[in-house]
């Protein structure tokens, strides 16, 4: 009898075509191509300490920022990032637009591709949202959030900050606690830390901390002692608007407080608290933590600016499509 | 029980041949002769045959035609179409379309137009409760009389094991199989994959083995204690093919059935985000899959039915969780199955026509079809070995939502004879 030949992934997928590159998953990404990254994020926050703040880098190109979901930290971020490189600049959020009449993801996607946008950065609701927008335009993607599958540039920019605030990421312990289940930015800090050479621990209750998800690089624990053990605390918040109703993850957000706040009982003096925010003080997070990692956390966001230079810089610039950009000045 | 496909009866020769017949045990080069639809006469030659075969014709009891209602998705006429493409002589539809079949008086419309657009014999089963609400038991004698293949609620489980009982006793008097959908919704609530690594990894909201495994029980178990048959639709986890294998040692008259796509993927194969693999049940794991090729092997699950799902473009070009379960498979299923599994020798293709033909027939009650003089003419030739490519613009179904676009297959129908009239020929 013969053996059930296991399938090749290569075989399951549909054709590719490959003509450029995208940023929508930290799967996406080699060691090699994460620390080139990094190490132009630094380039471009040692430009940013000067007087004029503006590169020329990515003149004559557009980005345009797609948010279909609120967004206060990487939307700002995105744009910021997009107009300190000189590039033309086209933010759009969905309320407002003609997706309130209806008009589908796939058409949005056309109607911006009509004026041939270099970037789109897209924050959609639902898993795969980036694939529609890669399909329908000629774009080079970034994923700024889909459903709770990816955020990668949060992920890259968290490296960035521990790699600033510990001097390297390999070997460091970073246990993630919370909502583990619903959290795109969990899945994206797991996998970015462990391909960076980090020991991962998730933490939470037990409805909440995917089955399998050991197999993204981390260790599971359902006891909220273990954070004491690691270098840096990263905490995620409840995500109550992609809960379905009546699901029982947790008895109460009282109980869930209890359980697995980050209370500063629970942690060690000097321990690095981060979180990717927006945060809900007194609920994942105890408020005076919260006030004492306010410090790590505005660095979080300032690594966002420089984390995401780097990013629309280098997918421009590297892979099997190039595109013409002005050269980074070298700063003394 | 089935209408439609115009009683024409051609005449058609086919000149050493090799005839697979896994009903009979043939397997032997010969000349078949039909006339005026009927198979006449079957010569032994002594030439060697070209590298076509000719089997039974393929017969699918999981069709969704999407008629009354999304016509647009498919009718009578395209989806008995693209079944004459995939070499099936008759296929059986679901009743979950809009408005549902479930009075004779829908139904009746129904077989009406399908005596005059059918392209093969098509049978309709109608709904298990009213609406597919699950509240009420539809009037199944009548629908009975009227032509009702069978009854099932597919599309949604029967929620009520209180319904599923009446239903069983009412089989006694009814008749007709009866063809559930495992799925304890509770559980499968909003999850768009199967449960486990890969949707830890990818995020998306499980739907694990235990919901459908939980309901097989269930079902099994009822029909044990009323005594009454029961059909297993689209399998998918090892666990429910273990129950079934156990119900049937224990002499429950259960049977099961199982989807091209299920005895060829994994949940491996959502990691490309393509909505053409999103599928209720899902894909599961390579374990699952095993098992289910296992059940094929040992005849536990004696049929292999699509569950051609066409869905308009325009909603699967979507993110994956927006898009609605489903897939086609009528115009592919025998190729697929002939270039991941026959080839490769993990199943034999003798298995294969048999699971794709008699398998489905003796289920609900159908004649199998068989290469035997006298017998009426329901054949499909098959080319083992020409290569062909997916292609988006050439299925005849009006629907394109194939997880094989821009495959290439090996294995190709060549000629379809459906109740003994060519209904396709390549």
């Amino acid at each position: 009898m013969a053996e059930v030949r296991p399938l090749l992934r290569d075989e399951l997928l549909p054709p590719r075509r490959l003509e450029r590159r995208h940023l929508i998953s930290i799967a996406d990404l080699t060691r090699e191509d994460v620390e080139r990254l990094l190490s132009l994020a630094r380039a471009f926050g040692r430009s940013l300490e000067r007087e004029v703040k503006k590169l020329p880098t990515l003149k004559g190109r557009t980005v345009v920022n797609l948010f279909f979901e609120s967004s206060t930290r990487t939307s700002s971020s995105f744009e910021l990032a997009a107009k300190r490189l000189s590039a033309d600049v086209m933010s759009i959020k969905s309320s407002g637009s003609a997706v309130d009449k209806g008009e589908s993801l796939k058409d949005t996607a056309i109607t911006i591709g009509a004026y041939d946008p270099d970037v789109v950065v897209i924050r959609h609701p639902h898993i795969g949202a980036p694939h529609v927008v890669a399909r329908w335009t000629k774009a080079h993607i970034v994923n700024a959030g889909d459903g709770t599958h990816q955020h990668p540039t949060q992920a890259l920019l968290d490296l960035y900050t521990i790699d600033e605030e510990l001097g390297g990421v390999s070997g460091v312990h970073v246990a993630i606690v919370g909502d583990v289940l619903h959290s795109r930015v969990a899945r994206s800090n797991i996998q970015a830390l462990a391909l960076m050479g980090a020991r991962v621990t998730v933490v939470g209750p037990p409805a909440l901390i995917p089955r399998g998800i050991e197999a993204l690089g981390c260790e599971v624990s359902y006891s909220i002692d273990t954070i004491r053990d690691a270098d840096v605390v990263y905490v995620l918040r409840m995500q109550r608007e992609r809960m379905l109703e009546g699901a029982n993850y947790v008895p109460s957000l009282r109980e869930y407080t209890a359980r697995w706040g980050v209370t500063p009982g629970r942690l060690r003096p000097g321990q690095k608290v981060m979180h990717p925010g927006p945060m809900n003080r007194g609920v994942e997070i105890d408020a005076a933590v919260a006030d004492a990692a306010d410090a790590l956390i505005e660095r979080q966001v300032r690594s966002g600016l420089v984390v995401r230079m780097a990013v629309l810089y280098d997918l421009l610039t590297h892979g099997p499509v190039e595109v013409k950009v002005a050269e980074i000045e070298e700063v003394a | 029980m089935l209408f439609g496909g115009n009683g024409r009866k051609d005449d058609l020769v086919l000149e050493c041949i090799r005839v697979v017949d896994p009903t009979q045990g043939i397997d032997e080069v010969l000349t078949v002769t039909v006339e005026q639809g009927v198979i006449t006469r079957l010569e032994p030659t002594a030439t060697t045959a070209s590298g076509r075969i000719v089997a039974p014709a393929f017969v699918d009891p999981h069709v969704h035609l999407r008629t009354p209602g999304r016509e647009d998705e498919e009718d009578i006429a395209s989806g008995t179409r693209a079944a004459a493409a995939g070499g099936y002589c008759a296929i059986l539809a679901m009743p979950n379309t809009d408005p549902v079949i479930d009075s004779a008086a829908v139904l009746g419309a129904l077989v009406e137009r399908a005596e005059v657009e059918a392209e093969i014999p098509v049978g309709f089963l109608a709904a298990i409760s009213k609406r597919q609400e699950g509240a009420e038991l539809t009037e199944m004698i009548e629908l009975a009389e009227r032509g009702a293949a069978g009854f099932s609620d597919d599309g949604r489980p029967v929620v009520s094991a209180g319904l599923l009982r009446r239903a069983l006793q009412y089989h006694e008097v009814a008749g007709r199989p009866i063809a559930l959908h495992c799925e304890e919704p509770a559980l499968s609530r909003s999850g768009q994959m199967h449960e486990g690594i890969i949707s830890a990894e990818l995020g998306f909201h499980g739907y694990p083995s235990v919901a459908e495994s939980v309901m097989v029980g269930r079902d099994l178990a009822l029909a044990a204690h009323e005594g009454q048959p029961i059909h297993l639709l689209h399998l998918s986890a090892r666990e429910s093919v273990e129950a079934l294998h156990q119900a049937q040692a224990a002499g429950v008259a259960a049977t099961g059935e199982v989807t091209p796509h299920h005895l060829c993927l994994t949940d491996e194969a959502v990691r490309s985000l393509d909505p053409n693999l999103k599928m209720n049940p899902p894909l599961r794991s390579e374990e699952d899959r095993k098992a289910l090729i296992e059940g094929i092997r040992d005849g536990t699950i004696a049929a292999i039915a699509t569950d051609h799902a066409p869905h308009a473009g325009y909603e699967k070009d979507v993110p994956f969780e927006e898009a609605p379960f489903g897939v086609t498979g009528l115009e592919t299923a025998f190729a697929v199955l002939n270039t991941r599994l026959v080839e490769p020798g993990i199943l034999s293709l003798a298995t294969v026509l048999e699971r794709l033909s008699a398998g489905p027939a003796r289920i609900y009650g159908l004649e199998p079809p068989r290469i035997a003089v006298g017998a009426p003419a329901n054949l499909v030739v098959l080319d083992l070995e020409a290569t062909w490519c997916v292609a988006h613009d050439e299925f005849r179904s009006r629907s394109a939502n194939s997880w094989l676009l821009g495959s290439t297959l090996t294995g190709k129908v060549v000629q379809t004879v459906a109740d003994g009239k060519i209904v396709f020929a390549a």
